[in-house]
């Protein structure tokens, strides 16, 4: 080495990111400990206020959230009326889904903070007051692989995310649980809000536990972390998540995820190395329990196991009947436990599980996937999400997804739900197409996709009884009678998205009585 | 034999999903004393507008002496169920009475005479002792069942696990239900959440000779359905059998053979039987495709 | 029939309805509904509740009627014991063809 010149070395212009000379006079040495350093770190800001202002989030802006914290969730409520008190306004909330608890935002749509609404559904007074035409823009509906898809190609920007976290470094390394303490709240699994802090333009962290550097395993890196604040509360643990999700006793549900467990062996997909998703809903959950005989019975194992995982999932797990879990979205503590302890129990983000941009996404790894419904049409579209009074009551979620994913979809229902039909001639909203769906089980009968001929001989021969759709449907219709038609007004409240953003149905303002 | 309480609309409407090959609607012990007249209503009502497909219905009434089983006849005889059961039948005049009763409401109702079967459930030391003239008393009576709860507190004990106390009772009712041709029902097994217990006692009363249990929870079907579906080599013998005795009148044999075994007329009446509830349990059908 | 008093039946469980008829000054069936399913049945089970309390030669009455997605033969049940019970009478008519 010797003196040089930097316009002495050849195409010096044409390689990137080099242009100056090195002087040491522009570098700092770093004298402090990790402690000192820690306290001093500039990503953590006092207040969500000074955090908002960090950001730059001005008029028009989007903002995200994530909806781990399920009804337990104080962050979006929080940083919405910090957001409202500075008077900025005309945004896009664009969080994961929303629920019961996040009836304060028909305020903020009411004074214009909110002009307009992106997410995988929502419940309670906010979703009801939306059907009766709160909002002048339609809020847009998109599965958690559409959202994903959204995200990644662009498509949706996000200006700001807020992410609540269990647990965060004063670096940013974020997680949904802590191996540091037992300070904060459990969610496990962060899969939803990876693409927010991946993409966002501005990412904030809204954690009630900072722990010791480094937050190892965190679920939401550093680098993906531009501001930290800490609060004195992010969600009530009893809303984000129960201890166990039991099994169902009622045994109306027992009956139909029993038949269930004989449909998938008898579609012949329940051979060594098979993949499988159970959807949430007493039902489907106990299809796991029947399952788990007929795996020993013939002494095979399951290679991965799906989506929103449940204490019954890691049960099997646990006992060597399933090799690896995939985890986006931790249902309970039993789940949350496992994603700490089990070297197998992978967290992974919406994209990996379902995003349609990608080949590999886990859902078109699945053999098998057992999902709910609120309604399903003789045509087996599915409805997950207005309720018979054509209410929005519910979550696109993974279903669309995981219906096209999967090789065997299964929707499990009862025929009625008190007096309300489940099996319908035309849902009231599609939010899974009928072509994806492949079999109905009830507690009255199994229906098979008339565009799966081969599946339905297969079910034949090994003992199924089949019926058609509509034989569903007339029973049903028999039982309860005819529900008197839903009237709407013309105004559209919601547009339900596919999973590659194309409009599948729209939801239509509910007529006042 | 699934029980369901009479005054439970939503248990009622969906009593026939489950699976049992008879629903039994009680109007009795499950049904408070200031709701019989609702529960018979909804019973009525259920029995009259559902349509429980070839289900077996039974409904059980009040006794006559409770003052409440002539009104519970004058309603359910006009709902048309397949059976009437009568609780704690203790004399065949029991039965009798309650059948003239029956008869009349028949005639007045515009219904074939005797178009309403009967079962009688014994569910005392008196009962247990005049089992068979309570199983001869009436053409009507297709059955004859033990009620356990209230025979066991009647004989100063109670139920155990292994039910050495039901002994006698379960081999009087049996007896007097074969000699007089007709069902021998077994007693419920109250411990919903105890199914190894369950299967035990299946296992026992089907050896016994039962012809069936009673359940008080769904859950509790597919259990005693498993003990009482015959085997796949059960069948597979009795199907045997049968050939063999075709192939005997083919040729004009008199004695019937199988593998060296002679086969008399007990071992014939039995494959008969096998294959007969082979046949209603489904299994059957599975196996001639 | 006559109304003698307050007369009640069914629960509040679901798939239930519970069914309270007394009587009124007024010449018509005045039914104030709770349903579960008011949308989607709420007419008729209204109708229900008329037609079978007409059945029962009651044509005045006040009904309060909180349903929890009950079908309409649970209706015609329990309304017909809420009547009976408000008629104070026991001797229920099953309707007999040649009666």
């Amino acid at each position: 080495m010797g003196p040089f010149k930097l316009n002495d070395i050849p195409h010096i212009n044409e390689l990137p990111a080099i242009g100056e000379e090195f002087r040491d006079t522009k570098i700092e040495k770093h004298t402090s400990s990790l402690k000192e350093r820690s306290e001093k770190s500039s990503k953590l800001l006092p207040s969500i206020r000074e955090a908002i202002i960090a950001t730059g989030l001005r008029d028009g802006m989007t903002i995200s959230f994530h909806h781990h914290f399920r009804n337990g969730d104080y962050v979006l409520n929080m940083v919405m009326d910090e957001i409202a008190a500075m008077g900025i306004k005309n945004l896009t909330l664009a969080p994961s889904s929303l629920l019961e608890i996040h009836e304060p935002l028909i305020e903020h749509i009411k004074n214009g903070v909110i002009k307009r609404i992106e997410t995988s559904g929502m419940r309670g007074e906010l979703a009801t007051a939306i059907s009766h035409g709160l909002m002048e823009y339609p809020v847009v509906f998109r599965s958690h692989g559409g959202r994903a898809y959204a995200i990644e190609t662009r498509r949706m920007r996000i200006d700001v995310a807020f992410l609540g976290a269990p647990s965060c470094d004063p670096f940013g390394n974020a997680n949904g649980y802590s191996r540091e303490n037992d300070n904060g709240v459990i969610c496990g699994s962060m899969g939803y809000a990876k693409c927010d802090a991946q993409y966002a333009n501005k990412v904030v962290i809204i954690t009630d536990n900072i722990v010791p550097f480094p937050n190892a395993p965190f679920g939401i890196p550093e680098s993906d972390v531009d501001f930290i604040v800490e609060v004195d509360k992010i969600g009530d643990p009893s809303g984000i998540m129960s201890g166990a999700t039991r099994y169902t006793k009622n045994p109306k549900e027992l009956i139909i995820a029993e038949c269930a467990a004989n449909v998938i062996e008898a579609s012949g997909k329940l051979t060594d190395g098979f993949s499988i998703q159970m959807g949430t809903g007493g039902a489907s959950l106990a299809v796991t329990r029947f399952l788990e005989s007929k795996m020993q019975q013939k002494g095979i194992k399951a290679s991965f196991a799906l989506g929103g995982i449940t204490g019954s999932m890691v049960s099997l797990f646990e006992k060597g009947l399933i090799k690896k879990l995939l985890d986006v979205q931790s249902f309970d503590l039993d789940a949350a436990r496992s994603l700490i302890n089990n070297r197998f129990h992978q967290q992974i983000s919406a994209s990996y599980y379902a995003s349609p941009g990608n080949p590999g996404s886990a859902v078109n790894q699945l053999d098998i996937v057992v999902l709910s419904a609120l309604e399903i049409d003789t045509d087996f579209n599915v409805n997950v999400l207005t309720g018979s009074d054509g209410v929005i009551r519910g979550a696109i979620g993974g279903h669309c997804d995981t219906a096209a994913g999967a090789s065997l979809t299964i929707v499990v229902c009862p025929l009625c739900r008190g007096r309300i039909p489940t099996i319908v001639k035309s849902v009231n909203t599609i939010t899974t197409p009928g072509k994806t769906v492949d079999v109905i089980v009830t507690e009255q009968g199994v229906a098979v996709n008339p565009r799966r001929p081969e599946l339905e001989e297969t079910l034949r021969k090994n003992g199924i009884e089949v019926c058609s759709s509509q034989e569903l449907q007339e029973k049903a219709e028999k039982m309860v009678g005819i529900p008197k038609p839903i009237r709407y007004t013309d105004k559209i409240v919601g547009i339900v998205t596919y999973r590659d953003g194309s409009v599948i149905d729209v939801i239509r303002q509910v007529e006042e009585e | 034999m699934l029980f369901v309480p009479g005054n439970n609309p939503g248990m009622i409407q969906d009593a026939y999903i489950y699976g049992s090959d008879s629903i039994m609607f009680d109007l009795e012990d499950s049904v408070s004393v200031g709701e019989k007249d609702s529960a018979r209503c909804l019973v009525y009502e259920a029995l009259t507008n559902l349509d429980y497909g070839t289900k077996e219905t039974v409904v059980r009434i009040n006794s006559l002496e409770s003052g409440l089983g002539i009104s519970d006849l004058e309603a359910i005889v006009r709902a048309r169920p397949n059976v009437i059961r009568l609780p704690k039948t203790e004399f065949a005049a029991d039965v009798t009475d309650c059948e003239k009763e029956i008869e009349r409401i028949e005639k007045k109702a515009g219904i074939a005479v005797g178009t309403t079967k009967m079962m009688a459930a014994i569910e005392s030391a008196i009962g247990v002792l005049n089992a068979k003239e309570i199983a001869f008393s009436s053409k009507r009576l297709i059955g004859i069942a033990l009620g356990a709860e209230d025979y066991v507190t009647n004989l100063k004990t109670n139920r155990s696990p292994e039910g050495t106390e039901l002994m006698f009772a379960r081999s009087m009712i049996l007896h007097a239900a074969r000699a007089a041709g007709i069902a021998a029902i077994d007693t419920v097994y109250s411990d919903v959440n105890n199914e190894e217990g369950l299967i035990a006692e299946a296992t026992l009363i089907k050896h016994l000779g039962f012809d069936g249990k009673s359940v008080i929870n769904p859950r509790q079907i597919a259990p005693i359905h498993k003990i009482f579906t015959p085997t796949e080599k059960d069948i597979k013998k009795s199907m045997a059998i049968m050939e063999a005795i075709a192939e005997a009148n083919r040729k004009g044999s008199g004695v019937i053979a199988l593998n060296g075994k002679m086969i008399d007329k007990p071992i014939v009446e039995r494959a008969k039987w096998v294959l007969k509830l082979a046949r209603v349990s489904g299994v059957l059908k599975d196996m001639e495709e | 029939m006559e109304l003698k008093k307050v007369g009640t039946s069914g629960t509040l469980e679901s798939s239930d309805i519970m069914v309270t008829i007394k009587g009124t000054d007024k010449q018509k069936i005045d039914i104030n509904l709770t349903s579960s399913v008011e949308k989607q049945f709420g007419e008729e089970i209204r109708s229900v509740i008329s037609d079978t309390l007409k059945k029962l030669g009651i044509c005045a009455a006040e009904v309060i009627a909180v349903d929890k997605g009950a079908l309409n033969c649970t209706i015609r049940a329990r309304v017909k014991a809420a009547a009976y019970r408000a008629c104070e009478i026991t001797d229920f008519s099953w309707g007999d063809n040649n009666e």
